[in-house]
Parts: structure tokens; C-alpha cells; sequence
């Protein structure tokens, strides 16, 4: 293996100048579950390695004033699971992550690297996308936001400019009867990889639909904010024409490949079935929050 | 390169070593740490033989970098019994014979002692998922799940 150095820096500025400064061949370190086994399969061979949770902003999880929440991009699936409120607010974004990997997995893996790994499979992107969150990305220029479905570029890319570094997802305030929920499918029970992933994310008035969003994953070489679907949803009552219309406008998003998780045919139907179950669990949801 | 040096804290006691920067966890307690519990079953994080603590969470320490460790708190298979005494989930392990070849063993009783700390009441389910992340190729898991839901109400008894 050529020589990598490692730097594990205190400050963004600094990661951000390292980073840089490498052009390219320097990968960032948060849980590390992709990024060491790339490296020992040879795929990465990075000549420097910027670990960035020795950083505040990146490994925290702050509840801001106005009821939003602000997750940095190394927080570690254990952690979100181990924080008093993050769940309880937004229980489909956590089942999301809860589904990446095993327990010794979750005890590094970060969203912000499940996102940044560009995978369209990734469990907590269609999630994140039907939460609405909003990303932090900071780099040579300075700060900028970028909503997260607007981040996936295609299979393990991304819209990261040269040099720059995500920081962190904030996930908007949720209004009373708001709720969410993350189904996958895969052939077995635990640790696998989704043959289709959706999320969505409501918020119900007076048992009419006044807010969705639909995120799909594993169907198409990024995950997709699915807005067709959201559109049957909203003013409905939820009842099973305006339900059924979203599952086939979710079903009309796909764009999926053959591979041996599941075929085109099986992949755009079950799109369609999981988007069905997901409403029902997040209206549930909606109508306890 | 010159080789980093790095200080941690194993088991409770404080080491030092050194190591490449590119070496992963495992390789440092296999190697100059002379730590070999944990083993290595296939390196990407799949198999769970190479379980460890780091600050009480558990994780793969193939999927760690060695120099990830400096300043933090290990937890390795060497430091579950206390004073020669095993700890009850090891003890249950070879009364209930839930170990046939025992290269996934160390890791299967760190997650297992992890799991049970955090949930000293877990269904047989919880169990199972608790423990997803570890592979087994003899036993079929039965005994050791088993093993574990004695251990967690025999430790219920005498606390």
C-alpha cells in the first residue's frame, strides 16, 4: 500500500483547507464502514485520510430553538438512536439508519457517509429526502445548502464541488400531526441491501393531507424526491383511489436495473406496495404526534 | 514513513504502540498489541469475529483505524473475566455448550455483553437482531441464542 497520512483536525477550516489542499487525494474518515473496506480491497488508495469527528459541528446533534433538528455528517447511527428526542420526532429517518448494517456497523456508520457513499441503495437517503432535510456543505468557497435529493450525481457520485466537505443535515420543524416512516424490501430479515427503499413523511389537519413527501430509493441510479406521489396524496383523505394513485405514480418514477436483488418488473411493483405501507405507518404516526 | 505512535486505553489499562497510519484496529491488537481475541474473519465488517468496544460502543475493529484509538477506551474478549473469574455470559457459553469451532466466540460474547447492557431483558428476537451482525458457521445460532436469554435472566436473579 502507498504512504496515507491521517489528520484528524479540531476545526472545519482546517479539514476543509487539508482536503483541498490534497485535490483529490484525500478521503474523508467519519465511521469509516466504506471507507476501509475500499481501501483494503485497493479500490481507495488515498494518500491522506482527513478524519473529521474530532470536530464539534460534525459530531453533534442539536434540537435548534424553532423545533428543527441539526444532525452532523459523522454522527454515528448509534448515537441518533441513543439521543432522547431525535427519534420521537422523526421515527422513519431512524429506522432508516437503524437498517444500515448490524449493531457493530451502526456503532460508526454515519447518514452523512451513507449519503456521501453515493449508493442509490442507501437506506436513510429516501428517508432524509421525505423529511425534507437540507444539507450544510462547506468547501473552498465557503458554506452553502443544497437540499439532499439534489446531492446523489449517480451510482457513487455525488454534487460536491472539488475540495468540498458535507457538514451536516437539518431536518425542518415538524408541525402538529406530522409523521414519517422508511420500509425496504429485501429477501431476508437483516443486513442486506434494499431492493427498493421508501420513505415518506405526512402531515395530517383534521384528517385531511396537507403535507407529503416521497422519497424512493434502489430504483433508479439516484434516489428520487417522487413529487407525482406526494400530489396524490395531498387534500386527500388518505382513502384508497388517492393512496393507489400515488403507489402508481411511484411505480411510473421507477427507472431500475436487473440485477440479482430483483428484476425491473419486481423492483416498479414493488415500489408501488412499499409507498402503501409506508403512508399507512406514517399517517398512523401523524395521527399520535 | 515513520510509524505513528499512538496511546489508548485497553481493558482499563494504558497502552502504547505503534503503527502504520493506514493499519486497522485489528491489525494493532493482533500485532504489537499481542491482543488476539479478536480475530479476523473476513475484514469488512460482515462477520463481527473481530467485535470490540470503543468509549462503550460496539464496532468492528477491522473497520477502525489503529489510529482512531488515541485517547479512547477499549473494550477487547481480555478484559470480560475479572480476576480469573469468567464473566456469566462465558460461563453460560460452556455450561450450555454454545461454542463449537470458537473463532466467532469472542466477538459473539462482546456483542452479546453489549446488547445485554443496554437491554437486560431482551426477547429471544432482540436477541437475534442483537447478534445479527455476527457470524456463526457451526452452531446454527440456537445455543447461543439461547445461551444469552439464560445468561441475561441469571443476571436479572442476582442483581
Amino acid at each position: 500500500m502507498t504512504d496515507t497520512r491521517y489528520l484528524a483536525p479540531q476545526t472545519l477550516d482546517e479539514a476543509v483547507s487539508a482536503f483541498a489542499a490534497a485535490q483529490g487525494a484525500a478521503r474523508i474518515l467519519a465511521g469509516g464502514t466504506d471507507l476501509l473496506v475500499q481501501m483494503r480491497a485497493g479500490v481507495a488508495t488515498p494518500g491522506l485520510i482527513v478524519d473529521i469527528k474530532k470536530i464539534g459541528e460534525m459530531t453533534r446533534i442539536t434540537e435548534n430553538a424553532d423545533g428543527s433538528f441539526t444532525v452532523g455528517a459523522a454522527v454515528s447511527a448509534a448515537s441518533l438512536e441513543d439521543h432522547p428526542r431525535f427519534g420521537k420526532v422523526w421515527p422513519g429517518v431512524l429506522e432508516a439508519v437503524n437498517l444500515i448494517g448490524s449493531k457493530q456497523v451502526q456503532g460508526r456508520a454515519s447518514p452523512g457517509g451513507n449519503l456521501c457513499n453515493g449508493s442509490p441503495a442507501g437506506d436513510s437517503v429516501p428517508a432524509m429526502v421525505a423529511a425534507g432535510a437540507v444539507l450544510t456543505i462547506q468547501g473552498p468557497n465557503g458554506r452553502r445548502q443544497m437540499p439532499v435529493e439534489a446531492f446523489p450525481a449517480g451510482p457513487g457520485k455525488t454534487n460536491l464541488a472539488p475540495g468540498e466537505i458535507l457538514v451536516s443535515f437539518t431536518l425542518p420543524a415538524r408541525p402538529a400531526g406530522s409523521g414519517d416512516a422508511y420500509l425496504r424490501m429485501i429477501p431476508r430479515t437483516e443486513m442486506d441491501i434494499a431492493v427498493v427503499g421508501c420513505g415518506v413523511s405526512l402531515t395530517m389537519k383534521d384528517g385531511v393531507c396537507t403535507a407529503a413527501r416521497v422519497g424512493l430509493g434502489a430504483v433508479a441510479p439516484v434516489v428520487m424526491l417522487v413529487e407525482d406521489a406526494a400530489k396524490a396524496l395531498v387534500g386527500t383523505k388518505l382513502d384508497a383511489a388517492a393512496v393507489a394513485a400515488a403507489a402508481a405514480a411511484c411505480s411510473a418514477a421507477c427507472r431500475p436495473i436487473n440485477d440479482k436483488r430483483g428484476t425491473i418488473a419486481y423492483r416498479t411493483k414493488v415500489a408501488g406496495v412499499l409507498l402503501k405501507r409506508a403512508v399507512a405507518i406514517a399517517a398512523e404516526r401523524a395521527s399520535r404526534s | 514513513m515513520s510509524k505513528m505512535h499512538v496511546s489508548t486505553t485497553i481493558n482499563g489499562e494504558p497502552m502504547e504502540f505503534l503503527c502504520e497510519s493506514h493499519d486497522s484496529m485489528l491489525d494493532a491488537l493482533r500485532g504489537p498489541l499481542g491482543l488476539t481475541g479478536a480475530k479476523e474473519g473476513c475484514g469488512t465488517g460482515d462477520c463481527g469475529a473481530c467485535s470490540i468496544t470503543v468509549d462503550g460502543r460496539l464496532v468492528c475493529a477491522c473497520l477502525m483505524l489503529a489510529v482512531e484509538s488515541e485517547g479512547k477506551s477499549l473494550g477487547t474478549i481480555e478484559g470480560m473475566s475479572q480476576g480469573g473469574e469468567l464473566h456469566p455470559l462465558q460461563r453460560k457459553f460452556l455450561e450450555m455448550a454454545a461454542l463449537q469451532c470458537g473463532i466467532c466466540t469472542p466477538g459473539v460474547l462482546i456483542a452479546a455483553k453489549s446488547l445485554l447492557e443496554k437491554n437486560p431483558n431482551p426477547t429471544e428476537t432482540e436477541v437475534r437482531f442483537g447478534l445479527a451482525g455476527n457470524l456463526c458457521r457451526c452452531t446454527g445460532y440456537d445455543k447461543i441464542v439461547r445461551a444469552v436469554l439464560e445468561t441475561a435472566a441469571e443476571m436479572r436473579g442476582a442483581a
